[in-house]
């Protein structure tokens, strides 16, 4: 069988850049290095020793099916939960302390968004892990940071405007914005784009593109979609992770990941896909 | 200042005003942070459960709103240290506080010898019967209020805001839930003397929600509470003298007017800003939740 005929449809791979940063790193170490992570929820094996790697500059992909257990490993990698087994590295430290150093953009609606908050206010909480007491106020560094990540999300305008009346696109961008007005490293998104239409989804995508040339991003999703086309890396995740750890997704780990969307094979990611496999129908 | 004209003979009913002011400092400010944090039914369970500690004031010869502060603050720390391992069973741990801190109450006044005075007005308030040692100590509980609130304003914005970010942001969520919760219990205290055990929860929330679909900001939230909450508080008080009926029951009655009639306003005023709240609104989270 030909990867080909296991997806449906293709899509033209043009002006893509892959970055494939294997070995070309200067020998810098992993920016969040996971290794056989276990995870149970109530009784149910979420994670079963789970292992990968990110490196400086991967725009890395984790899909898989819903309940696979990718926002559970996210919020490992974030030091929200504890593993049972194995451990995390984040820029080489435990999870906890590297935290401040990775820009987080949660699942949407994972909080109230009638909260009485501007956009400007909510951008300004991403500085919090920077303050040095508790009761410390926003400096003018942290407010010049605000407005200038709002500037380059196209939201200076609608700084002040309350949550609730930015639609979702602004909103989704509000939360980024917050995810990136502390200076990350990296940039963890969880299912960034589940609740917001496809042309926003574009723009989406678009954005962070251009972001990812500064930073190392990790993002879950169940629907590979449109991401395929920008990510670098690609895992799949369902309780156990399929990968080689390399650029390319194989045949076999796409049949043992068998529920991740069959799709992504061919929706283009965007360097090989499958190795070449005589015999086999040709690729 | 104000404290000293309280304690001078004034009038019982500038010690009224004077309470009401008092209480709705507290509660606009209290009240707005427990309506954006959803802990409506945290602090029903605490401010019930407030009655074990007037009780066991009157069994052991304290003041009661002594008894009932050093309860109600020992109820929230017990609901916060064991709201984390409750889990889902947060529900049914409060309604068991809740309760079993009424029977406390109920058991202790039964057991305290002679008889219980003024065990009426802590359960229902009683605005014109404030003691001016009590006006006093809402005086001061209100500004432990203030300037807490004052000081830990942004951990207290990101935790009610979003817990799990305020979480990645390294603020000490957990401390900060439960000094919430103890700001909570002081206020709850504070109204006692107003509306009564029983309807403390009604004022602490009623204002602040009756304001939420107007407001922009958290602190015009908590200032515009505090406003409403002292017209609401002075014009029950009014009603209830010229009428004759419970001030507390009268104020509690207003602030649920209020309430009723500021939901079809807010609804029409967001209509009118044509605002992304509609369009922008997502369907229900289907499929993976948060918190997998």
């Amino acid at each position: 069988m030909s990867w080909r005929t296991w997806s449906g449809y293709r899509v033209p791979l043009r002006g893509v850049t892959v970055r494939n940063n294997e070995g070309g790193d200067g020998g810098t170490r992993p920016v969040i290095e996971v290794r056989d992570v276990s995870f149970r929820l109530n009784g149910v094996q979420v994670l079963d020793r789970v292992s990968f790697t990110v490196k400086r500059g991967d725009f890395y992909a984790l899909i898989g099916p819903n309940g696979g257990g990718k926002t559970t490993l996210l919020k490992i990698i974030l030091g929200l939960l504890v593993p049972e087994e194995g451990t995390v590295a984040v820029l080489g430290q435990p999870p906890e302390r590297a935290r401040s150093r990775i820009g987080y953009v949660p699942q949407f609606r994972t909080f109230d968004f009638s909260y009485p908050i501007t956009a400007r206010e909510m951008v300004l909480l991403g500085r919090l892990s920077r303050a040095r007491q508790i009761w410390a106020r926003y400096t003018p560094a942290d407010r010049e940071a605000a407005d200038r990540v709002l500037g380059r999300l196209e939201m200076a305008d609608l700084a002040d405007r309350p949550l609730s009346r930015l639609s979702g696109g602004e909103q989704q961008r509000a939360i980024l914005a917050r995810a990136l007005v502390g200076d990350p490293e990296i940039l963890v998104l969880d299912e960034p784009t589940v609740y917001i239409d496809a042309p926003t989804e574009v723009q989406f995508y678009d954005l962070l593109e251009d972001l990812k040339k500064d930073l190392t991003i990790l993002l879950v999703s169940h629907d590979i979609g449109v991401i395929s086309r920008h990510v670098t890396r690609v895992a799949c995740l369902n309780r156990t992770l399929y990968t080689h750890d390399s650029p390319e997704i194989t045949e076999d780990m796409v049949e043992a990941a068998y529920h991740c969307p069959v799709d992504l094979i061919a929706h283009g990611i965007p360097h090989r896909v499958l190795r070449d496999h005589p015999g086999k129908g040709g690729a | 200042m104000m404290l000293d004209l309280g304690i001078l003979s004034f009038g019982f009913f500038q010690n009224a005003i004077l309470a009401a002011v008092l209480a709705s400092i507290a509660c606009g400010i209290i009240g707005s942070l427990v309506v954006v944090k959803r802990m409506v039914t945290v602090s029903g369970g605490i401010s019930h459960a407030a009655f074990g500690g007037v009780g066991l004031g009157y069994l052991f010869s304290i003041d009661p709103i002594v008894g009932a502060f050093l309860f109600t603050v020992g109820v929230a720390l017990g609901i916060g240290i064991l709201k984390e391992r409750a889990g889902q069973e947060i529900d049914t741990l409060i309604g068991a506080v809740w309760a079993a801190g009424m029977a406390v109450g109920v058991i202790s006044v039964s057991l305290a010898p002679g008889y219980a005075p003024d065990l009426f007005s802590y359960l229902f308030g009683n605005i014109l019967l404030v003691p001016p040692g009590d006006i006093q100590l809402m005086a001061v509980f209100c500004a432990v209020i203030v300037a807490i609130v004052a000081t830990f304003y942004l951990p207290l914005q990101a935790v009610t805001f979003d817990e799990e970010y305020a979480r990645v942001m390294n603020i000490p969520v957990t401390a900060i839930s439960l000094l919430l919760l103890l700001l909570t219990a002081v206020c709850v205290v504070i109204l006692i003397r107003l509306v009564g055990i029983i309807l403390v929860i009604a004022l602490l929330v009623l204002p602040a929600a009756s304001v939420r679909g107007f407001v922009t900001r958290l602190p015009a939230m908590m200032a515009s509470s505090i406003v409403l909450s002292l017209v609401i508080s002075l014009s029950g008080l009014v009603l209830s003298y010229l009428w004759d009926l419970p001030s507390g029951a009268t104020i509690i009655l207003l602030g649920a007017a209020v309430y009723a009639a500021s939901l079809p306003l807010s609804r029409i005023r967001t209509a009118r800003q044509g605002s992304g709240t509609r369009s922008g609104r997502p369907l229900p989270q289907q499929g993976e939740r948060g918190r997998q």
